[in-house]
This record gives structure tokens, C-alpha cells and sequence, in this order.
């Protein structure tokens, strides 16, 4: 079983070949928490914006969401540095997302004859 | 024998066993939200215009919540960091914040279900003397009444399924006499739908006489699709905070003693429960505009 086990890293702890800074960490961390701070004011301003329909606020809303969604998981969760395995189950997993999330919008148009709509 | 790449990376994927575990219990997580969803996109969409509610949701709370939650999964981080330098002090302090975060976040969220559960809507009979045809707002009391005893009953607080079945007067021979809530009378249930514009709803206490009493209902999952999809989406989610607060207390608390025979796979359970806490994290960070804003 030996060469299944690796050799235990020699020196100063490391994450993806980056030596870990504590005060690095902390002050990454008070960025990210400001970038979500700005991301929630700028959904809660979107949805009280008057001279916009609701569509538009809507798409607003939820690209400022996704962007949210994205520095959390690209530094919080590390995805901008991950290994290529991660990438790879991650592209799966949005494959199938997006068949899910496709076939419902597809049927939603797929009444059988004679439904009353609104 | 020893689990293989249990704590040291594999060289050909360059990760350990558990964090390839992680991430496809994670990519199966998706689909489970995923799912709820698109539910909520083809109910959304489907409703005819005017229909789906807006403004039911204590949008100051749900904002709470959201800086709750990511200040926890920012304390998660920085008590894998504080592993990944050795000092342990430090990730006990922080991972004792995300643990009081969550509760705090758990709290909150009890609050919410607390005041739509006890919201209801009175559709009064016909002939009434009341100000509107329904009545809206929190539950103040109840008075129930034997008609043969003349016996009286007052309840503050009840379950509101059981309530209905009051109302309509077969618990123990006692009939509702009246009911109080702290409300205001509507003409009909458009009013009730877009709450966005209606900013000064003066509430006053209001007593509606048993006899005036058609049906009643409170606002939970059984009130219509808006609220089945609010609280199936955020009960399911807050199990996940449950769920996750049990992992990191584990690690917190007994799961410690790996850290005296072997720091580094400590820190990578800490790492694996941090990933969780992360996708938790970013299903609220939907959640929340989905449900409170839109």
C-alpha cells in the first residue's frame, strides 16, 4: 500500500502550490464580504428602481446574483485555482443543470390539445 | 489497512479521496435545488398576470439573513486557514462563530415562519357588518364558547390547522365565539396580492363574531403555490444549515481529537464540511432574491 500514500509536504503549509498567509486569507476575506455586501444593496436597490417593468428588474436582480454567486465560489470555495478533476465534475454538473432547467423550459409551452390557457 | 489518499492527494488527480466525495455529493446537491427550482420557474411563469404574491416577505430579514450566512462561510474559511497554519486556537474561535452564525441564521428564519404561520385570512359570510369581505392580519386570541354550559375558553396562541376545524365548531362541543387579530379589512384578495406599493397598512385590532366567520387560513405552504415553494425551498434549505451546524459542532467539539494524532487530515474534514458551508451559502445567495425580491 506504501505507494498509494504520498509523501507528507515538507515546510510551510501550502494550498495548490501557494504558501496559506493568515493575514493574505483574512484580508481576502474582507474584500469578498464587502463584494457581497455591494451585491446585496445593488439587488435590494434594482427591485425598489421605479421606470423599469418587471422583466428587466428581474434580470437585474439575478445578474447581480450569479456575479454574488461567483466571487463566493471562486475565492471562497477556491474554483479559480481548483484542479482539472473538480473542472471536469463541474461541467458535468452544469450539463445537466442546464438539461433540467432546458426541458422545463421547454414544456412550458406543451399543452395537450384543447388546455385552457390564460 | 490504511484508506488510500485518505489525507495526501493522489498524483494523477492532484486532490484527496474526501474532496472528490465532496464535490459530487455537492454536484448531486445541485440537481436536488435544482429541481425545486425550475419547479419554481414553471409555477412562476404560469400564473396569470396579478396573480403571484409581492411584498409578503420581511425583506429587512431575509437582508439580515444573506450578511448572517456570508459572514459564516467567510468564519468557515478562516477556520481551515487557521488549520492550515497550525494554529488551533484560532480555529476554534472561528469556528465557533459560524456555529453561533448559524443559530443566529436559524433563529431568524423561525421568527419568519413564526409570523406567516400565525397570519391569517378570514373570508367573513355574506351580510357581515365588518369593513371588507375578509379579514387580514396576525392572531391576537380566540374565544370559544359551550353553547349548553355557556362555558368560555380563550386561546392566544393555537395550531392553525386545528384552529380551522374549531371554526367550524366540532372541538369538545366548543364553538368559536370571536376571534381578535391585529388586521385591517379588505374588499377582496387583489388587495391581498401586491403588498410593494402598499406602504402605510394601518392595523388595527379587530374582533370578528364566530357567526361572521366563513373560513379562515393561515399563510403557510397550504395557503397557495407562492408559499409551497417558499417554505418547501427554505425549510430544505435550513435543514442544510441544520445539517452542516451538526457536521462543524462534530468538528468543534469530540471530532477534535483527530487533531492531536493527525493535524492535516483534521484540516481536510474541516476543508470537505467548509465546501458544504460554501454551497449552502450560495443556494440562500439565490434564494433570497428569488423569494424576497422578485
Amino acid at each position: 500500500m506504501d505507494e498509494l500514500k504520498t509523501a507528507k509536504p515538507a515546510g510551510e503549509p501550502e494550498v495548490h502550490g501557494h504558501a496559506v498567509d493568515f493575514n493574505n486569507y483574512l484580508r481576502r476575506c474582507a474584500y469578498v464580504f464587502v463584494a457581497v455586501l455591494c451585491a446585496v444593496s445593488l439587488m435590494l436597490v434594482a427591485s425598489y428602481l421605479p421606470h423599469f417593468d418587471w422583466p428587466a428588474k428581474v434580470a437585474m436582480i439575478l445578474v447581480v446574483a450569479c456575479t454574488n454567486a461567483f466571487v463566493v465560489a471562486g475565492f471562497l470555495m477556491h474554483l479559480i485555482s481548483e484542479k482539472k478533476m473538480i473542472y471536469t465534475l463541474l461541467a458535468f454538473t452544469v450539463f445537466f443543470f442546464a438539461g433540467l432547467i432546458g426541458l422545463t423550459v421547454w414544456a412550458m409551452q406543451d399543452f395537450p390539445a384543447g388546455t385552457v390557457t390564460h | 489497512m490504511e484508506i488510500p489518499y485518505a489525507v495526501y492527494p493522489r498524483p494523477d488527480t492532484g486532490i484527496y479521496n474526501a474532496k472528490v466525495g465532496i464535490w459530487l455529493f455537492l454536484a448531486s446537491e445541485v440537481m436536488l435545488f435544482g429541481a425545486l427550482f425550475s419547479a419554481y420557474v414553471l409555477i412562476r411563469v404560469g400564473t396569470p398576470p396579478g396573480e403571484w404574491p409581492h411584498g409578503w416577505q420581511n425583506v429587512t430579514l431575509g437582508t439580515l439573513n444573506t450578511l448572517v450566512l456570508a459572514l459564516s462561510a467567510i468564519t468557515t474559511l478562516m477556520a481551515w486557514v487557521a488549520c492550515k497554519v497550525r494554529q488551533f486556537g484560532k480555529f476554534k474561535f472561528f469556528h465557533g462563530c459560524t456555529l453561533l452564525l448559524a443559530l443566529t441564521f436559524l433563529c431568524i428564519k423561525g421568527f419568519e415562519y413564526d409570523d406567516h404561520l400565525t397570519h391569517y385570512e378570514i373570508h367573513l359570510t355574506a351580510g357581515s357588518n365588518a369593513g371588507g369581505s375578509i379579514a387580514d392580519g396576525h392572531f391576537e386570541s380566540a374565544i370559544y364558547m359551550n353553547p349548553e354550559t355557556k362555558g368560555q375558553v380563550e386561546k392566544k396562541s393555537f395550531c392553525g390547522m386545528s384552529f380551522a376545524t374549531v371554526a367550524g365548531g366540532v372541538t369538545n362541543n366548543y364553538q368559536l365565539a370571536s376571534v381578535s387579530i391585529d388586521g385591517r379589512y379588505v374588499n377582496n384578495e387583489e388587495q391581498l396580492i401586491d403588498l410593494r406599493a402598499q406602504k402605510d397598512i394601518k392595523e388595527t385590532e379587530i374582533k370578528i363574531p364566530g357567526s361572521e366567520v366563513k373560513d379562515m387560513q393561515s399563510y403557510g405552504p397550504w395557503h397557495n403555490d407562492y408559499l409551497a415553494l417558499y417554505f418547501t425551498m427554505t425549510a430544505l434549505h435550513a435543514l442544510h444549515i441544520l445539517g452542516g451546524s451538526i457536521v462543524i459542532g462534530y468538528l468543534w467539539g469530540p471530532g477534535r481529537r483527530l487533531w492531536k494524532v493527525d493535524p492535516e487530515h483534521f484540516t481536510n474534514r474541516v476543508e470537505v464540511s467548509g465546501l458544504f458551508w460554501h454551497f449552502v451559502d450560495l443556494v440562500w445567495i439565490f434564494l433570497f432574491p428569488v423569494l424576497y425580491l422578485t
